[in-house]
């Protein structure tokens, strides 16, 4: 028992004391953070998007089909067959070592790289899900837009849409919190996130058990916030609901 | 018709794990055709893969368990889907001196203390140099081989040695330095250079790649994978001033005394008939 004491204190001692170690946990918090945030709201913006067209194309009736989205829903086909069949940690390594070859390897630039690679492979999801919301609000409603005179464009984004996001915001918050976590992967490439950091300790003192918990613990801390403040936005759109 | 198609794949699904699993097995086991004890090892393998299916079940002490990363010419390299090099070589030696089969276990760098420490593998092996800091958390045998960090960069760069870097560095400017996750190379390079100027990878091939790619302006790996690697990548030199010098061991659990005591008295009978000595020179020829 005391042994186990002894090492955890050395341990501790070694994560995050020494040479200032606990500097990498801090400033791999701010990668990460900075990754799972641009990512999402890239992710979100190209979600949206190709959600609309996949909808606006399948909702019109059989025989009249406009073949201009027809074309658009193809390609958004293909984009979600690709992004979803294929790992992320693959899209990563494609990304850096073959479209971005030739890229210097600075912070910036593999900061770059993961957003817009974690961006694009959660747009990808987030465009399945917010299709199914749109989906789920009744033609009545664009009927009624329309006819009271709304273009298409101020009905999909004054009544439908808003609606939409309110019956998928569960499943947004699950996809944001498989984004956060997914992010550690980017060790790959080389960019020093949180998952990094303890990667680095583990290296120089061959401690395992206090920087693997110590990250975790940070994890499910940033997931848990996450967590309330979609619980938070959830209720504040309920509020409409109860008059 | 449906089901029957479903039925066929779920069987070829079962089928690819079963046969997953078999090749992790047969992988484990490094031999060398080419070498002179090639005879008593291929024995040792046959003895291994027969033996597999009952060491899954029953923790079976007559194997010895090596971690390592096989990524790392000379040391440790795959040659078809066995793991060949120094590090596989010597451990077959030990294994032989102390009665046991050896089992080697390709994993992540990084991860190999940890299954050292967990028991996972009985012993680690894969170019590991020895530093206070490691001392505290695992055992280290004798030293058995030296290694050099070297500067790799491109045929033209203006970096012509480590002074260079620092000379770069103190005038302002950007070098990117690559290296491979935990090791020592990464180690000494984040502590002279800084952190914000060392990226660090997977294995060193990747590190290498990067190089190539214009990514990194130079890469601190060991000699003698250095020396495979610009061997194999063109447009590639390694610089003459060394970066450091340091000794390997093999790392033991600090909770296996026992093993640790063993593997010395073989390490060292080894060394002192010259067997240590062959495989070295076996496998680096222009040291």
């Amino acid at each position: 028992m005391e042994k186990m004491i002894e090492d955890l204190k050395l341990g501790f001692y070694q994560t995050f004391i020494l040479k200032d170690n606990y500097q990498y946990f801090v400033r791999g918090i701010g990668i990460t953070l900075q990754v799972t945030l641009f990512s999402l709201i890239f992710g979100l913006i190209l979600g949206v998007l190709v959600a609309i067209v996949r909808s606006a194309h399948d909702q019109q009736p059989e025989n009249r089909r406009n073949p201009i989205l027809g074309v658009f829903d193809v390609i958004a086909k293909i984009y979600l067959t690709v992004i979803r069949g294929t790992p992320t940690m693959v899209q990563l390594l494609i990304m850096w070592f073959v479209i971005w070859a030739g890229t210097r390897s600075s912070d910036t630039n593999l900061i770059r790289c993961a957003v817009l690679t974690f961006g694009i492979n959660s747009g990808a999801y987030v465009a399945e899900i917010v299709r199914s919301g749109i989906m789920s609000i009744d033609k009545g409603q664009m009927e009624a837009g329309r006819s009271l005179g709304l273009s298409y464009a101020q009905t999909m984004r004054r009544v439908i849409i808003p609606q939409a996001i309110k019956n998928v915001l569960p499943a947004l918050g699950n996809e944001m919190i498989t984004l956060l976590k997914e992010t550690s992967i980017v060790t790959v490439i080389g960019l020093k996130d949180l998952t990094k950091g303890a990667m680095i300790i583990q290296g120089n003192t061959y401690q395992a058990l206090v920087p693997y918990f110590a990250i975790a613990i940070i994890y499910l801390a940033m997931v848990l916030i996450l967590t309330w403040i979609m619980g938070k936005v959830e209720r504040r759109l309920r509020e409409s609901d109860l008059r | 018709m449906k089901k029957l198609i479903a039925l066929l794949l779920a069987m070829a699904m079962c089928f690819a794990l079963l046969t997953g699993c078999g090749s992790n097995n047969s992988a484990a086991e490094a031999n060398d055709d080419s070498n002179a004890s090639a005879a008593a090892e291929n024995e040792e393998a046959a003895a291994a893969e027969n033996t597999d299916a009952e060491a899954e079940n029953t923790d079976n002490d007559a194997v010895l368990t090596m971690g390592t990363n096989a990524a790392f010419p000379p040391y440790e390299f795959y040659d078809g889907d066995t793991i060949v090099g120094i590090d596989a070589e010597i451990a077959a030696a030990i294994a032989e001196k102390l009665g046991l089969e050896l089992q080697i276990v390709d994993m992540d760098f990084g991860s190999i203390i940890t299954a050292v420490q967990t028991g996972k593998i009985d012993m680690g092996m894969a170019g590991m140099t020895v530093t206070e800091e490691r001392l505290q958390n695992v055992n280290f045998s004798t030293t058995y081989a030296t290694g050099i960090q070297v500067v790799i960069v491109p045929e033209d760069s203006d970096i012509t040695s480590v002074d260079d870097i620092f000379a770069k560095l103190n005038a302002g400017e950007d070098v990117l330095i690559g290296c491979q996750e935990a090791t020592t190379g990464a180690i000494y390079a984040s502590g002279d250079f800084g952190d914000d100027h060392v990226t660090t990878y997977p294995n060193g091939a990747t590190a290498v790649q990067a190089l190539t790619q214009g990514k990194l302006d130079c890469v601190i790996i060991d000699n003698q994978p250095a020396i495979n690697f610009v061997a194999a990548n063109e447009g590639l030199k390694i610089l003459d001033t060394e970066y450091v010098t340091e000794d390997y061991a093999i790392a033991i659990s600090k909770d296996n005394e026992d093993l640790l005591n063993q593997i010395n008295a073989a390490l060292e009978e080894l060394i002192a008939d010259g067997t240590v000595q062959e495989i070295l020179d076996k496998y680096i020829v222009a040291g």
